[in-house]
């Protein structure tokens, strides 16, 4: 190597241009756009962010902030708890939609609503639903009881399953819809042949359809885990992180800083998820550009 | 029951139709519920709204008059803000489908040296949560002076839009054969006559696809939006929507309404291209 190396240094180097073929230099032209994007909106701002977070000063403060803790407890709870039960729900679902049925096709139609629609009014339409004085809940509860419905999103345990339930209800769809499509990738004669041998539907599914779905709904899991540690909408738009910000997440924490004025403690609590984000990300990136 | 072997098959059918009936009917109310929700309030007389009740006494579209009027405090910039959010999802649109699909065909069909690591580096970015980018792209626009300007948003959403859209363009792509690439060196087509005349006529279906996605994400994105615009006329609608939770006596009939006529265009453009969307983006979501 450094033989070749002095070597080239004995003549000089011809210039750019003329080692590289045309189709080279336009691929790095038409690469250049996404490359300054790139550096500009994600290179520089979590650079300037870690630069932010440097002193160690704001990782004690951090640790010292109950909200902090509680956070980072709340966000576990709605990634292992949420979506392995909103995974289970999908895949559930995906048997139920694999059916060849007229309405059921129909139904599949409407189900991708809380998918297609913007999550804002959707989320605000619920928020209301549990208005402990006005919502159309406590209504029901009275005309049927007698008795006042509780203050639901007053109660951070409850507060905190609804926030769960909204966001399963706005991606549960998506996640349906991959899972039948994984579903109906396996071969059919494979439960022709199950049918014949008199299978009963826990056999085939133990035998036939886990076998070929287990790895696409391992990565469906990882991936709505991480993507569900950014789902600010969520829980901001319904609690609003409350009451007495007991249901934060990190996502909605973040923000909860810089509208304190807080810059360096937000940042610093980014920071902090990185050590669990990043493994993700990692085995995800492997999975996918094979 | 002793009956006879034609209807003891079809009391079994029954049977199954039955317990499917009784998934599909809980899958309906929950779906249904949060929209109708809205679309009762939509179209319900304000104290019809807040008395809880199923329907209507006098159903009406008063809710609509008012907001296509702007008769309200909080509705008095609704054209502009509707504009808004046209203009930056048409643009982040557009822009997202320029960088990626340059990309794409650099990467794939270009064979660019690096390209592989620039891809590595898309992905890496569509895989960190957008609301962890937040805080940092929030500074980021402060120092660039591009706070309360629609390009901050414009900028901020294709930089979160286009690792996607590489990435997809980019494995759709590498299935056109690369004859056909050669057959147009042959007949001495330039790179770009190849782009604009082989590659982009191709990509057709996948590019309906990836536009779609990227219009969707910025017309239904809340977080950066209300972080990076703040004035009344520059908001989106999503923004003023969340402005009306600030009072105490939020009007929630119009807020309802207003955000009924906001997830309409979505749901539509959503139905119109579905075909695309589930092949386009499914099969780029998991790759098992």
């Amino acid at each position: 190597m450094a033989i070749t190396l002095s070597g080239d240094q004995s003549m000089p180097a011809p210039p750019l241009s003329s080692r590289l073929t045309p189709a080279q230099v336009w691929g790095i032209v038409l690469l250049a756009p996404y490359l300054l994007v790139f550096l500009a909106f994600v290179v520089y701002p979590v650079c300037y962010g870690l630069w932010l977070a440097r002193a160690p000063s704001n990782y004690v403060a951090l640790f010292h902030d109950p909200i902090f803790a509680r956070a980072a407890v709340n966000t576990l709870i709605f990634l292992v708890i949420g979506i392995n039960i909103k995974m289970l729900i999908a895949l559930f679902l995906s048997g139920f939609f694999a059916q060849q049925r007229t309405w059921i096709k129909w139904l599949s139609v409407i189900f991708i609503l809380p998918w297609a629609v913007p999550s804002i009014p959707t989320i605000l339409s619920v928020r209301f639903m549990f208005n402990p004085e006005w919502g159309v809940v406590n209504h029901l509860i009275f005309s049927l009881t007698g008795d006042d419905g509780p203050n639901w999103l007053n109660d951070p345990t409850v507060a905190l399953s609804m926030a769960i339930g909204v966001h399963i209800w706005k991606s549960l769809p998506f996640w349906t819809l991959i899972l039948i499509t994984g579903r109906l990738a396996i071969a059919h004669d494979l439960f022709e042949a199950a049918e014949v041998d008199g299978a009963s539907w826990w056999q085939k599914f133990r035998y036939i359809t886990w076998p070929s779905m287990q790895t696409l709904y391992i990565t469906c899991t990882l991936l709505s885990m991480i993507w569900t540690l950014g789902d600010f909408n969520s829980v901001y738009l319904l609690t609003g992180g409350g009451p007495a910000d007991l249901t934060h997440v990190l996502a909605t924490l973040g923000i909860r800083y810089l509208r304190l004025d807080q810059l360096s403690l937000a940042m610093a609590s980014i920071v902090c998820a990185m050590p669990f984000v990043l493994p993700l990300v990692y085995f995800m990136m492997k999975r996918l550009s094979r | 029951m002793k009956l006879p072997g034609v209807s003891e098959f079809s009391w079994r059918d029954v049977a199954v139709e039955a317990r499917l009936l009784l998934i599909g009917i809980p899958v309906f109310l929950w779906t249904m519920i949060p929209i109708y929700h809205m679309f009762l309030f939509a179209i319900s007389p304000k104290e019809d709204a807040f008395s809880g009740k199923l329907w209507p006494d006098h159903p009406t579209l008063h809710n609509f008059e008012i907001v296509f009027k702007q008769q309200h405090y909080f509705l008095r910039d609704f054209y502009i803000q509707f504009w808004n959010s046209t203009v930056i999802a048409v643009s982040v649109g557009v822009l997202t489908l320029f960088i990626a699909t340059a990309a794409a065909f650099s990467i794939s069909r270009l064979k660019v040296p690096g390209g592989r690591s620039v891809l590595n580096l898309a992905l890496f970015t569509y895989f960190i949560p957008a609301a962890f980018l937040a805080v940092p792209m929030y500074r980021t626009m402060g120092n660039y002076g591009l706070l309360n300007n629609h390009w901050s948003l414009i900028l901020a959403m294709v930089t979160i839009a286009s690792p996607y859209a590489i990435w997809v363009l980019k494995q759709a792509s590498d299935k056109l054969p690369v004859e056909l690439d050669e057959a147009a060196v042959m007949d001495g087509a330039t790179t770009l006559q190849i782009f604009r005349l082989v590659y982009l006529p191709l990509m057709m279906p996948s590019l309906v696809a990836i536009g779609t996605y990227a219009v969707l994400l910025a017309w239904n994105e809340y977080l950066y939006a209300f972080l990076l615009l703040s004035n009344d006329r520059e908001i989106t609608l999503p923004v003023a929507l969340g402005n009306f939770l600030a009072a105490d006596d939020s009007p929630w009939e119009l807020l309802m309404t207003t955000g009924f006529i906001y997830a309409l265009p979505p749901a539509a453009v959503y139905y119109a291209f579905r075909r695309y969307m589930v092949g386009g983006l499914t099969a780029g979501a998991v790759k098992s």
